[in-house]
């Protein structure tokens, strides 16, 4: 099986779709010529053409907008939004327009886009490249959010958001792009062939959105996580040799409650765990979700391990990334519980 | 001496109680601005952006060489879906009156900018309208009946009950949805002509906004977009002086035209006499071609007056004279095509009356047909599961939870 980091899963997902689909094309700042900033659409140009991987101005919103029309007018576009701290301006593109036009008009138009963003910290990034606002989006009816955690399910994932009729968000955890970062920053970086997840074949294949995956099982806790926090809370788990459920929520939008519900049923406890900011965050809806769903299965109220309510600060980035210590502070505190 | 900087609060120049002014509002004379070659750099037409396209003199005759020499049939149909419009829209202001829907915008004054511009574009171009463009519908054929359905949101209604009144859209004729937010079709259009572009498809896109709505900053993104990829695109400003309350000059028009924003991007712009049915036809015509034969895109800025208030639920009176659209310099679109066809191509007010008789016997039978599908007193209505569908194209289970959930509540009540 070849290995990839995500990066080259991400191009090899839209390399087979840009192959496969004369209709998919490719636009954002950097994206072209250049191949990205993280390179993720390294060569993409040169193969396919600067009609069909095109290099935008600096206008989100603009991008967003253009996406729209196009994607109105037949072509199933894949819009790059440089960091996801960037996508702001295009937000009312998202929320009114995008997420909003098949119903607005009765199926009669609609536009296929997915909006491929950057997103996380831990790269010494500041407020302004270390954001996870999958949040806004998970608010926004109309949109399915996704957000991988290896570059196996990252080509699969970003292949099904292309393919699907409906717009997708499609959040990249930037720490993972070159190694499943597991929240210590003193240990030396490990690449993604150290991880069953860095097997990525070559050929077309699709992961199916709104499906969850158990990636650790235990009967004693559930952890609710994504992204990068999948693979601190395994860590957190295994340092602490507790048998947890590690589930990797996937696709935020739509929600697999099935998955949950089967978990926090077996273990009673539930720990949840992202990177963005707490307050209204989307922990705030799993934590809901499981109290509707399993109330009478818990045995301890389910916590929270998020980031802080401050916006990401630069100099104090591990203190505000919610790493291995906080995650397994939470652990054992759900287990003493109840 | 020094002076301090104050802030610019800009008033217009006439409000409730004063006579109205149109002194700011330049205006060139019919037939005096000249008519560039279609395929002209953009460097070489600055002037067209402080000019005034007009072609129907004092006499009321066309002159010049924005003359786009239409025939009697050609003004006909002209001016049949104008007074169509007229007609439609001053039946449904009477029917949101009357409580029978919930909100209406008329586009009293305006009504040559749709229908001329409809016109002199091809039925397969794209059109991105705002929402005091019906006349797009009109001139393309729509049947008056679906477009009051969507008003009365009832069981026939093209947005299912899900948009307020003239939200409306058509796909089978190549008109995008309307929608409240503003100028984010400006963006879209420019992609929707990047994409007939990329396809190597000669179809053109063209979208329309009120001065008001240039402040945005979809504006910009659009304007950048069409310049930086050439799209075969027209975006066109309707200058209608009234963003409901505020004046044209708080979206900057005190000093400039907003014509003259287009060449700034590099874009090739005009502003028309947006009252005279015959320049809009003929600016439309160049910018087409122009974009069609992949010169580049257009900028149309359309001077024209909102004769009535911003919608149904807008009081005029309030900030701006009554008398204003009787003071306007470039009069009644309609009354200015009618004047001319009567002139000088056989027309008559004998046949306009009947015109106008046939024509309010098409609206008031469609009304009530549209009625037969439901009002909003009576039936038939709506299935309520419609609330549901089309939130996406397969419904997640979240949603299919919540129709049940609303079905079990309504089967109990």
């Amino acid at each position: 099986m070849p290995q990839m980091n995500m990066i080259q899963a991400l191009n090899s997902a839209m390399d087979i779709m840009l192959s496969r689909d004369a209709a998919v094309i490719v636009i954002g700042e950097d994206v072209g010529y250049f191949g990205g900033v993280f390179r993720t659409t390294d060569g993409l140009q040169r193969k396919h053409g600067e009609q069909r991987v095109i290099d935008a101005p600096i206008a989100e919103g603009g991008i967003i907008g253009a996406a729209i029309g196009m994607g109105v007018n037949g072509l199933r576009p894949i819009a790059e939004i440089q960091f996801a701290d960037y996508i702001y301006p295009g937000f009312d593109q998202i929320a009114s327009q995008l997420a909003k036009l098949r119903y607005r008009t009765g199926g009669d138009f609609t536009a296929p886009v997915t909006i491929r963003t950057p997103c996380g910290g831990g790269i010494r990034g500041g407020q302004t490249h270390s954001q996870s606002p999958e949040g806004l989006f998970t608010h926004v009816c109309g949109l399915k959010v996704v957000m991988p955690s290896t570059p196996y399910d990252a080509k699969g994932l970003l292949i099904s958001a292309i393919e699907d009729d409906d717009p997708v968000v499609f959040f990249e955890p930037k720490r993972l792009y070159n190694g499943p970062f597991d929240g210590d920053a003193d240990k030396p970086a490990v690449p993604w062939s150290t991880h069953p997840g860095g097997e990525v074949p070559q050929d077309y294949y699709s992961l199916p959105i709104g499906r969850a995956e158990l990636v650790a099982s235990g009967e004693e806790l559930t952890v609710l996580c994504y992204g990068t926090m999948v693979h601190v809370a395994q860590a957190a788990a295994e340092r602490l040799q507790i048998a947890a459920d590690i589930i990797d929520i996937r696709t935020l939008l739509p929600l697999d409650v099935a998955t949950i519900k089967q978990s926090v049923e077996k273990t009673g406890r539930c720990l949840i765990v992202h990177e963005a900011t707490r307050f209204s965050g989307y922990g705030a809806e799993l934590s809901a979700t499981v109290v509707e769903e399993c109330f009478y299965s818990l045995e301890a109220p389910i916590r929270r391990v998020c980031g802080f309510d401050t916006p990401y600060p630069h100099a104090f980035e591990w203190e505000y990334f919610p790493g291995q210590k906080r995650v397994m502070a939470a652990m054992q505190a759900l287990l003493e519980e109840g | 001496m020094s002076r301090k900087p104050s802030l610019n609060i800009p008033h217009p120049p006439a409000r409730p109680g004063d006579a109205p002014d149109f002194d700011y509002v330049q205006i060139s004379a019919a037939g005096a601005v000249e008519r560039p070659e279609v395929n002209s750099s953009v460097r070489s037409m600055n002037h067209l952006t402080d000019d005034l396209v007009r072609v129907m003199d004092d006499e009321h005759a066309a002159v010049g060489p924005w003359d786009p020499q239409l025939d009697a049939g050609e003004l006909q149909i002209g001016l049949r879906n104008m007074l169509l419009t007229r007609l439609f829209d001053a039946h449904m202001v009477r029917m949101q009156r009357q409580g029978k829907i919930s909100f209406y915008m008329q586009s009293l004054g305006e009504e040559a900018i749709s229908v001329a511009q409809a016109m002199a574009l091809e039925p397969s171009d794209m059109l991105f309208p705002s929402y005091r463009n019906q006349g797009l519908q009109i001139s393309r054929g729509r049947n008056l009946m679906e477009l009051m359905c969507q008003c009365l949101s009832n069981t026939n209604d093209m947005c299912k009950g899900r948009q307020m009144p003239i939200m409306y859209h058509w796909e089978r004729g190549n008109i995008f949805s309307v929608t409240g937010n503003l100028t984010v079709n400006y963006p879209q259009a420019v992609g929707w002509a990047m994409a007939a572009a990329i396809k190597g498809e000669d179809d053109i896109a063209a979208a329309w906004i009120g001065e008001g709505a240039t402040a945005e900053a979809d504006f910009h993104h659009a304007l950048t977009f069409a310049a930086v990829y050439q799209a075969p695109v027209i975006l066109n400003v309707v200058n209608n002086q009234w963003a409901i309350s505020t004046f044209q000059g708080f979206a900057g028009g005190e000093r400039r035209s907003f014509a003259a924003r287009g060449p700034g991007y590099g874009i090739a712009s005009i502003r028309v006499d947006g009252n005279d049915f015959l320049a809009v036809h003929a600016v439309t015509r160049w910018a087409a071609e122009r974009a069609r034969r992949g010169i580049g895109p257009a900028l149309i800025e359309h001077v024209t007056y909102r004769a009535g208030a911003h919608s149904t639920s807008d009081d005029p009176s309030r900030y701006r004279p009554k008398d204003e659209f009787a003071a306007w310099p470039l009069g009644d679109p309609l009354q200015r095509l009618q004047s001319h066809m009567i002139r000088f191509h056989g027309w008559s007010e004998a046949k306009h009356s009947a015109l106008t008789e046939e024509l309010t016997d098409i609206v008031t039978g469609s009304w009530e047909d549209a009625c037969s599908y439901g009002t909003m007193s009576e039936g038939p209505y709506l299935d309520h599961s419609e609330l549901f569908e089309d939130v996406y194209k397969d419904m997640p289970n979240h949603l299919l939870e919540q129709r049940d959930e609303l079905r079990r509540q309504l089967e109990e009540d």
